[in-house]
């Protein structure tokens, strides 16, 4: 055990926060590792579900909904996908149901599925493979029950596709350009990776999943305030406060770590690559309640190489939050 | 606590995988049996892609048979086995399996799955290889899907044509004869619309005629699938010993268990993470003796240098390796 004296006092959006760095220094890399594993941090525990559901699960849901009403385009669905999103509802709401018996169940008779959600105070009835029983349709639908956001891979040709998703608190990314890509090419603007063969090796992975495995990995970046939707289609609305935000007194309060938890599942009927994005936002102020946490958040933004912090958009602040990090 | 048909030890093929009951078995032909297999207590069995295999241990062997539902919600998984006199023996014993008989088996292993973006599934089988072709008619059928079938068997010797009758309907088109089949694969590779993709199981020279043909009369490389049994599988590969240098002592890697869980036996432990080759964590130092490299990990110029190996998959060439532990 890591926990240090006075941690059971940390409120739960800290102790459950999946600090992402094992080191003082980051760089990519193919950092999977098998699903679920819970992982024991300075603070608490987090990873011990696939689906997490943590005390936003109302408010950030109600905001899918309102990103969705106002652009549906972030949500795409290409015709040969249908039946990766209804093995996608049939894989993830029994393990929804699973992992959180006290909130949700799911019974399924042949065709004929039933669904109670006591979070949103839902019972719902559909027909497995029938669009019209759900209302807005199954991908919709699904990204109304869950945190994550939502990629669905088709593999044809040696490749994998990014053919279907919904996907409303992407980091700097937009799906509506991004559909019907292949894998290597979504990855194309990232730095690094495919000189190091990072995307590469990882595509062979998922290549290579077989149906039902589940695995996971980290990956992150910073948002100025508690923003969950920072796409591309969005930018003039969030792209200033970067510059901003450093000279502003608040901001330990206003700068979060963004961390993305990203579970990789092979569906076991339709065998497309389901990729779930559950993004958790910390402020530095929570950060820095972590002695820990702080020091080395701090140490890993005052190393980080300068194209790496330009891609991921953090070069304006990123000295400005070391400093207030590191002086602590 | 139960009793089981065919096994000795678990075979590595089918660790962590299920326990079976047989709940049925059915005469197909004179030497082709169906057997039908279901959890004990009754819960249903994982979804597979169609196309799919299950491997089933009997004795110290393992063999990998093709499904032959859709896998969308199955209750049960059916094989059909081809009785091989002269095999090693897994035919011979799957056809000794009685109704209550408990087997152990892997989850169902996806290796010639459908393409999702194809217009039309154009199916081609020769006698077994029926089976993971009825499984695709299947799941096309509950999709909506457009599908035929070319199966050539011998007379009186067609697994699963009264199935395919009725699956199929005019989609089917039977030949009992090579002559006849030629004619009907040429003229099926001729008349097939644009975005068709081609699916082989049968004998591997009856799947390089077909592919042959296919390729003559211009079909990409892209739009044919054979059936490649077990491709995605590392095999459990052969015993070898590693010798730790620093501690002076040697720890028995055997089939079917990687080196870094040989080492995790005997209380060694090694920084890992994703246990498939890929990340790199599990990286260890050679001294001596040639690694089997079988990882992603590596680059060519590191494959090549043999001073490093990813544990968790690659073993070794030599019957000794020498680790700098």
């Amino acid at each position: 055990m890591h926990d240090q004296p006075g941690s059971a006092v940390l409120p739960a959006r800290i102790a459950r926060f999946p600090f992402p760095f094992p080191a003082d220094s980051y760089r990519y890399s193919t950092n999977v590792e098998p699903a679920p594993n819970p992982v024991q941090t300075e603070a608490g525990t987090w990873g011990t579900c696939i689906l997490d559901i943590d005390e936003h699960y109302l408010e950030e849901l109600q905001e899918r909904e309102k990103v969705l009403n106002l652009d549906p385009s972030r949500a795409q669905v290409l015709p040969h996908m249908r039946f990766a999103v209804w093995d996608a509802i049939a894989t993830l709401l029994p393990l929804l149901a699973e992992e959180h018996p006290e909130s949700f169940s799911f019974t399924r008779n042949g065709n004929a599925c039933t669904w109670r959600n006591t979070v949103q105070d839902l019972e719902l009835e559909f027909t497995y493979g029938d669009d019209a029983t759900l209302p807005e349709g199954p991908l919709r639908f699904l990204g109304s029950q869950i945190q994550d956001d939502i990629a669905l891979l088709d593999q044809r040709e040696d490749a994998l596709w990014l053919d279907a998703g919904l996907v409303t608190f992407a980091a700097d990314w937009s799906l509506g350009f991004d559909v019907g890509m292949k894998f290597l090419e979504v990855h194309g603007p990232v730095p690094r990776v495919h000189e190091e063969q990072i995307m590469a090796r990882a595509q062979q992975f998922l290549m290579r999943l077989q149906p039902g495995e589940k695995y996971r990995r980290t990956n992150w970046t910073m948002t100025v305030d508690r923003r969950l939707d920072t796409s591309t289609e969005t930018y003039a609305e969030w792209a200033s406060d970067r510059s901003t935000v450093s000279a502003d007194p608040s901001l330990p309060e206003r700068l979060h770590l963004r961390v993305e938890v990203q579970h990789l599942i092979r569906l076991p009927h339709s065998g497309a690559v389901l990729f779930l994005v559950r993004t958790h936002l910390l402020p530095l102020s929570d950060i820095a309640q972590v002695p820990a946490w702080r020091e080395r958040l701090g140490r890993v933004l005052a190393e980080l190489p300068e194209d790496m912090a330009d891609y991921k958009g953090i070069n304006r602040y990123r000295r400005a939050a070391s400093d207030w990090l590191l002086a602590g | 606590m139960t009793t089981t048909a065919l096994e000795a030890g678990v075979h590595p093929a089918v660790q962590q995988g299920l326990h079976l009951e047989v709940t049925d078995v059915c005469i197909q032909t004179a030497s082709v049996t169906g057997i039908t297999f279901s959890d004990p207590t009754g819960a249903p069995l994982p979804r597979y892609v169609p196309g799919s295999h299950l491997v089933v241990q009997y004795g110290d062997g393992a063999n990998a048979y093709s499904l032959t539902g859709s896998g969308s919600v199955p209750s049960e998984y059916t094989i059909s086995v081809l009785r091989v006199e002269d095999g090693a023996g897994g035919s011979l014993a799957m056809h000794r399996l009685r109704i209550g008989d408990r087997v152990r088996t892997s989850r169902p292993r996806s290796a010639f799955s459908p393409v999702a973006t194809a217009t039309h599934h154009l199916l081609i089988a020769a006698g077994i290889g029926i089976t993971p072709m009825l499984s695709h008619a299947r799941a096309a059928a509950e999709k909506g899907e457009a599908v035929s079938l070319l199966y050539v068997y011998r007379p009186g010797a067609g697994a699963h044509v009264g199935e395919a009758r009725e699956l199929l309907g005019p989609a089917l088109t039977e030949c009992t004869d090579r002559y006849s089949f030629h004619e009907e694969l040429r003229e099926k590779l001729s008349s097939q619309q644009i975005g068709t993709h081609l699916y082989v199981c049968g004998p591997a020279a009856f799947m390089d005629t077909v592919l042959d043909a296919a390729a003559e009369q211009g079909w990409p490389k892209s739009r044919l699938h054979s059936e490649p049994f077990g491709a995605t599988e590392l095999d459990p590969g052969k015993p070898f010993t590693a010798r730790l240098a620093r501690s002076g002592t040697t720890v028995d890697v055997p089939e079917g268990v990687s080196l870094l869980e040989a080492l995790e036996k005997t209380g060694i432990g090694i920084r890992n993470m994703c246990r498939k080759g890929v990340c790199g964590e599990c990286s260890l130092s050679v001294l001596r003796g040639a690694p089997e490299h079988r990882d992603l990990y590596l680059t060519d110029a590191e494959t090549a240098a043999n001073t490093t190996i990813m544990c968790c998959v690659s073993r070794s060439l030599d019957q000794e390796l020498e680790l700098d532990l």
